[in-house]
């Protein structure tokens, strides 16, 4: 009986190292070589689109409602010790560091994540991805490479949008509704934010979210069972695995960077 | 040059291939000539797809060569691989037409790979291919919106798009009608002739089969168990062989699958 489950939990721990294996195998040979950014240029603007443009919406859409939430919530405490000019600095930095980062990150997994793991799952179950190797087109780099930068680039983006709409939203919630003074907001907002500690380390806790994200958006697919139920259970893995790696990391950094 | 062609383009030698614990080919041997179509037959889920697999590379065998022209494809590094690999191509069951471009993109896609050609000769040639297969009208459809049997052929224009030496087709007549298996039967063997390709046929559609091939080989229990001219493999003498070619339920290859006794089991039930 225990023996059983040691051996049930060594082959699930093998198989963890083998996907991680498997996954930088991937990376590897997605990022091998000189990227043809020249010729490959329409691949790159198709899936800048598909993964950056098209997420746009969901982002902009929730960071509105976060900022707005974030000011209306802050507003009640803080006006409880008279402090409602520090509104600004506290809606800024709450998403600057951590909001922005994160959500964008869990939307992102969800919204784009998900659409890459389906998209290449499928490709691989309808023998696309073996066809192309078989025209002595390499698919890692066909398909792969375009997918992961634009992911990586269009994800900090993203993040900078959600957080300067959610600032909006904030003003629009603690100065034009609750009647915080306008300047108030901004200039707290302007003396308190550091652009290294603040908007830096959240650039940087982005960039890396973008990166784990997609890897294992991407990962999730190119390893997929080529069936119909194998690609419905990779593209649930990409989303509970990317969002539990998003939230673990922004532990660590923000241990790192904020934490001493 | 004529020892040239008298040697095969693709000669398999003493090939090994296991999946897990499980074997599928063990010690096998094949040719094929060049200029010939050579069909590989056998029942499903002997690992015909995957013998077509091991000559591209996607696979590598446990022992044995696989050659093409005067290289061991299991030898081959990735970019030597590849090179052989723009010389063959391969015909895959669903097709594998990419989902997101026209017909005419497909078509293309090896050209814009491999070559440097202005787009007017690249689409001089696609439209060529298109012509052979019979589907120039139907160049800006998506893949969707084609038949089965359509997407088949839109396919086999694309993997001819380089004029590759080898073509591998996997179950070319598998899920057709009637009228689009006579179709693919015929193209399979007029674009062998008028292109001087080679061509390897995977299937276990008997009649297609026997009508087209120059050379069968029938493969079961993870070897060849028979081999010749189609007129040579009706007269084989090999009952597995003649099971498997006309159809019978129940022979060598047993109808039902490995069970305990039928009787003792069906008292069990009451039991």
């Amino acid at each position: 009986m225990i023996l059983d489950k040691l051996q049930q939990l060594g082959a699930a721990t093998l198989e963890t190292i083998q996907g991680f294996g498997r996954a930088t195998l991937m990376l590897a040979g997605a990022l091998w070589g000189r990227p043809r950014f020249v010729k490959a240029w329409p691949l790159y603007i198709k899936q800048f689109y598909v993964v950056g443009v098209l997420s746009l919406l969901i982002i902009v859409v929730s960071g509105l409602f976060i900022g707005m939430v974030l000011a209306l919530q802050g507003y009640t405490v803080l006006s409880k010790f008279g402090a409602e000019q520090m509104l600004g600095p506290l809606v800024a930095l709450s998403l600057l560091r951590e909001l922005g980062p994160v959500v964008t990150a869990l939307l992102f997994a969800g919204r784009a994540g998900s659409a890459l793991t389906a998209e290449i799952g499928l490709m691989k179950a309808t023998e696309q991805l073996s066809g192309m190797e078989m025209m002595a087109v390499d698919p890692l780099r066909r398909i792969i490479a375009p997918r992961l930068w634009a992911g990586v680039i269009c994800m900090p983006l993203l993040a900078m949008i959600f957080t300067a709409v959610g600032i909006l939203g904030g003003h629009l919630v603690g100065v034009d509704w609750l009647g915080v003074d306008a300047g108030g907001y901004w200039s707290a907002m302007q003396a308190n934010v550091d652009f290294e500690q603040d908007v830096l380390n959240g650039i940087i806790k982005s960039t890396v979210f973008a990166f784990l994200v997609t890897v294992i958006a991407l990962h999730k697919g190119f390893d997929a069972v080529p069936t119909s139920e194998g690609i419905s259970r990779a593209t649930t893995q990409t989303v509970v695995t990317a969002s539990l790696a998003v939230l673990g990391f922004d532990f660590v950094l923000t241990a790192v960077m904020f934490g001493g | 040059m004529d020892k040239a062609v008298a040697k095969p383009l693709v000669d398999i030698q003493n090939l090994t291939f296991s999946r897990g614990e499980r074997v599928i080919y063990d010690d096998m041997s094949m040719q094929f000539a060049r200029g010939k179509v050579t069909a590989i037959m056998g029942p499903s889920g002997i690992g015909k797809t995957t013998l077509l697999r091991l000559i591209g590379g996607q696979l590598k065998p446990d022992a044995g060569h696989i050659w093409f022209e005067d290289q061991d494809i299991p030898t081959l590094g990735r970019r030597d691989l590849y090179q052989a690999r723009k010389k063959m191509s391969m015909l895959f069951q669903s097709g594998a037409l990419f989902s997101d471009m026209t017909v005419f993109d497909n078509v293309a896609f090896p050209i814009r790979e491999h070559t440097k050609l202005p787009e007017e000769i690249i689409r001089m040639m696609v439209l060529m291919k298109l012509e052979s297969v019979g589907l120039r009208g139907a160049r800006d459809l998506m893949p969707a919106e084609l038949s089965g049997g359509m997407a088949r052929r839109a396919a086999l224009a694309r993997a001819i798009a380089l004029d590759p030496q080898l073509i591998m087709y996997d179950e070319p007549f598998a899920g057709q009608d009637p009228i689009s298996m006579g179709v693919i039967v015929r193209l399979i063997r007029s674009l062998n002739d008028a292109l001087g390709l080679t061509s390897i046929v995977v299937s276990h559609d008997v009649n297609e089969v026997m009508s087209i091939a120059d050379y069968v080989y029938v493969v079961a229990e993870r070897r060849v168990i028979g081999h010749g001219t189609p007129e040579q493999l009706r007269q084989h003498e090999s009952p597995l062989v003649q099971q498997f070619l006309q159809g019978l339920a129940d022979g060598p290859v047993p109808f039902h699958f490995k069970a305990a006794d039928y009787a003792q089991e069906l008292m069990e039930l009451k039991a």
